[in-house]
């Protein structure tokens, strides 16, 4: 039996999630090739996914920890405690931005091909991830280091490190959407990392933020995801309290709903705007 | 079997466009205040778009336009329908929604099967990764599971003939080799309707070929459905049963290939039915007894592009003050500029007369065969006294032979200007007294044709 196909106006999204599912290699591939593309024809290669971590925590450490001597976590290092902030933040920044102009980026493949354009933004966040996988060897070096174990709480790591790929996910493909139609948001997608990391508490610990803000704070989905990796890392010395990581959640939860939608409203009309 | 893979209906697809502003009368407002009033509009026109939620469009006026309007066909399984139109004519847009990158506006369509399309070759190369990388990720972009890229992937390479690069990074390939290897890739694609768009304008005439071959391959032998849009006629003459012509976004003919291919090609002939000749550039000073005025194919219905194999017969307008004997020359020229071939009544040993006032001959060629291609005419009277009394230049009238199935099988696109009627061939080797025919035979003895001259014109 042949699968039929009906083309017609408004009738794209009937098997959109089989689809998504049939269309599971490209997203591999796709993956894969961003991937590999990533470093070549550079110097240091997969080096750069150290550099730029690293250097971030040294330059955080010295400003926030030495020259303006802000408190860390307990008795945890501050590099240590910076660190395990820069992390999800990496990863959550590069995949907000390289997700949000994924699609533009390719340009060529949504002007030619069919396929569920999901797979473009979500497959440039892995990447992100694979960037992540590899930073994650400098915190085991930071640990050993200063000799600061991690306990039985670096099991839910994985849950956080969800929580920050949904954080990027939802907004990016807002965004990835709305810069096909407005080009704008290409320049606006700079600055709002930029200003992201200095009102989330990646330098420093969101502790030092007065006890009153703490909960509207928690608006913000990366104090969740970065308290999480802190408590899971830092042994437990960050305080995790479960009605601000639920705000933050619940953020990340409609963002990412609104983004889907928003997405999929748009999605239709790409190959005509793009 | 004769369920039909595809039907469409009444597919529409809509676009806006703007313009620039020009209602004023100036064409261009160019004072720095006038541009910033103009630019601050822009801002505010777009910004109330973005608040209702509609597209931007760049420009001061705004048009819908419809690319596609009402388009209706059917391709019955195993079929290769060929899409043809001139440039504009709604073409690849009819293949972005069959191909599901793009919404009709209005209409639907039915596939049957699983569709692969191919509107660009190479979508999705990626110049960093190698050959062999790209191989997958092209196979992976056009729908191949990476089972069947690896099946095929000695028989992709052997096609592309890059062995040798495997390992390069397509960046460094030749564009040639390039194209190839995308090429090959699509080549191996097995769906069960495939939609192709132009991509045969690639690669050089011995690839083309071997494209051409293989897309036959794959839709007699292989039995698949395919959608083919070019501009080359041989190539849709040569590999579809039945063809669509587009006109402005509306099917203006659907049928056999050989019957719509030529009223495509009729429509696009250059000249006017009638060519106004008396506002030609002359190549004599007009000595005031006869003028060249019109010239026109004799058929009413007719334009300027013939089909091959069909007579030539002309309609000329004279217009002249006495009565007097005259001659009459038509140069046929390639569009190089050569002259292939030539004709004047004294060819026939016929003798014209031009009464005061207007005088129209018709000119019928009985045995001139042009072969495929674009040439042009240009005409000369002779008066009594051996002298010019009017010419004009060789280009004053540009007219098309077209293929015609006899003329795809003969492969006359090899071959230009007009065909010998008929030759003796004798075969000279070894025995002289054995007079035959053979193939292959190599000296052609004398001509029985009447041909006027310039046989073998290379006209491409």
């Amino acid at each position: 039996m042949l699968d039929t196909i009906v083309i017609e106006a408004g009738r794209a999204e009937r098997h959109y999630w089989l689809d998504l599912w049939r269309y599971r290699e490209l997203f591999r591939v796709l993956a894969w090739r961003d991937l590999s593309v990533r470093y070549k024809q550079t110097i240091f290669g997969l080096l750069w996914a150290f550099i730029r971590p690293f250097l971030a925590m040294v330059v955080f450490t010295v400003i926030f920890g030495r020259i303006a001597k802000l408190p860390t976590e307990g008795s945890a290092p501050y590099a240590l405690m910076v660190f395990a902030g820069i992390l999800p933040w990496t990863f959550f920044s590069t995949g907000l931005s390289e997700a949000s102009n994924s699609l533009i980026s390719n340009t060529n493949l949504i002007a030619k091909i069919y396929f569920p354009r999901l797979i473009v933004p979500i497959a440039s966040v892995v990447v992100a991830f694979a960037d992540f996988l590899i930073s994650f060897g400098i915190l085991l070096g930071l640990m050993v280091w200063y000799w600061f174990l991690p306990d039985w709480r670096m099991i839910f790591l994985p849950m956080f490190t969800l929580l920050a790929f949904f954080a990027s996910v939802g907004p990016a493909l807002w965004i990835t959407a709305l810069n096909v139609k407005y080009r704008d948001f290409r320049h606006i997608i700079p600055f709002l990392v930029q200003f992201g990391l200095y009102v989330s508490p990646v330098g420093f610990s969101s502790s030092v933020i007065p006890a009153q803000w703490r909960l509207l704070y928690s608006l913000n989905p990366m104090v969740g995801v970065i308290d999480g990796f802190r408590w899971c890392i830092l042994r437990g010395q960050v305080e995790l309290d479960p009605q601000r990581l639920l705000v933050s959640v619940a953020v990340v939860a409609f963002f990412l709903w609104f983004g889907v939608r928003q997405f999929r409203k748009a999605e239709k009309s790409f190959a005509d705007l793009i | 079997m004769s369920q039909s893979a595809v039907v469409v209906e009444n597919l529409s697809k809509s676009y806006l466009i703007g313009h620039q502003f020009s209602s004023s009368g100036k064409k261009y407002k160019s004072t720095i205040r006038e541009i910033i009033g103009r630019e601050i509009s822009n801002i505010a026109r777009k910004a109330v778009d973005v608040a209702r939620g509609r597209q931007v469009v760049q420009g001061d006026e705004i048009e819908e336009f419809w690319a596609l309007k009402d388009v209706s066909f059917e391709v019955k399984q195993g079929e290769v329908l060929g899409i043809i139109g001139r440039n504009g004519a709604g073409k690849s847009t009819l293949l972005k929604i069959l191909s599901r990158i793009t919404e009709p506006t209005e209409g639907r369509a039915l596939l049957r099967g699983r569709i692969s399309s191919l509107l660009e070759v190479g979508t999705g190369f990626h110049p960093e990764l190698t050959g062999r990388e790209n191989i997958y990720l092209n196979g992976a972009i056009l729908g191949m599971t990476q089972r069947e890229i690896r099946k095929k992937f000695d028989e992709i390479v052997a096609f592309a003939e890059v062995e040798k690069f495997l390992d390069t990074p397509v960046k460094r390939y030749s564009s040639g080799m390039y194209v190839r290897l995308a090429f090959a890739v699509a080549a191996h694609l097995e769906p069960e309707i495939l939609v192709i768009d132009e991509v045969l304008a690639v690669g050089d005439v011995e690839f083309q070929k071997k494209c051409l071959g293989k897309m036959d391959e794959v839709s007699r032998s292989q039995g698949r459905t395919v959608i083919f849009v070019s501009h080359n006629m041989e190539a849709v003459l040569k590999l579809c049963n039945r063809a669509v012509f587009i006109e402005s976004g509306r099917v203006r003919n659907i049928g056999d290939v050989k019957t719509v291919v030529p009223t495509y090609l009729h429509s696009q002939s250059s000249s006017p039915r009638v060519v106004d000749l008396s506002a030609k550039p002359r190549l004599f000073e007009y000595t005031g007894k006869a003028r060249l005025i019109k010239i026109s194919p004799s058929e009413a219905t007719s334009g300027w592009s013939f089909p091959f194999g069909k007579r030539l017969s002309l309609d000329l307008t004279i217009d002249a003050i006495s009565t007097t004997r005259f001659d009459v020359i038509v140069g046929v020229y390639s569009s190089l500029g050569f002259e292939v071939a030539t004709w004047t009544n004294k060819c026939n040993g016929v003798e014209l007369v031009v009464r005061p006032g207007t005088n129209i001959f018709r000119i019928e060629y009985q045995n001139l065969r042009l072969l495929p291609g674009r040439y042009s005419l240009g005409f000369g009277i002779i008066g009594d006294r051996g002298y010019y009394d009017d010419g004009v230049n060789s280009d004053a009238v540009q007219f098309e032979i077209i293929p015609s199935p006899e003329a795809v099988k003969m492969e006359a696109h090899h071959f230009g200007g007009a065909m010998a009627a008929s030759a003796r061939v004798t075969r000279l080797d070894h025995d002289c007294v054995q007079e035959t025919a053979e193939k292959g035979s190599v000296s052609t003895q004398g001509s029985c044709g009447v041909e006027p001259s310039g046989v073998g014109q290379a006209n491409q």
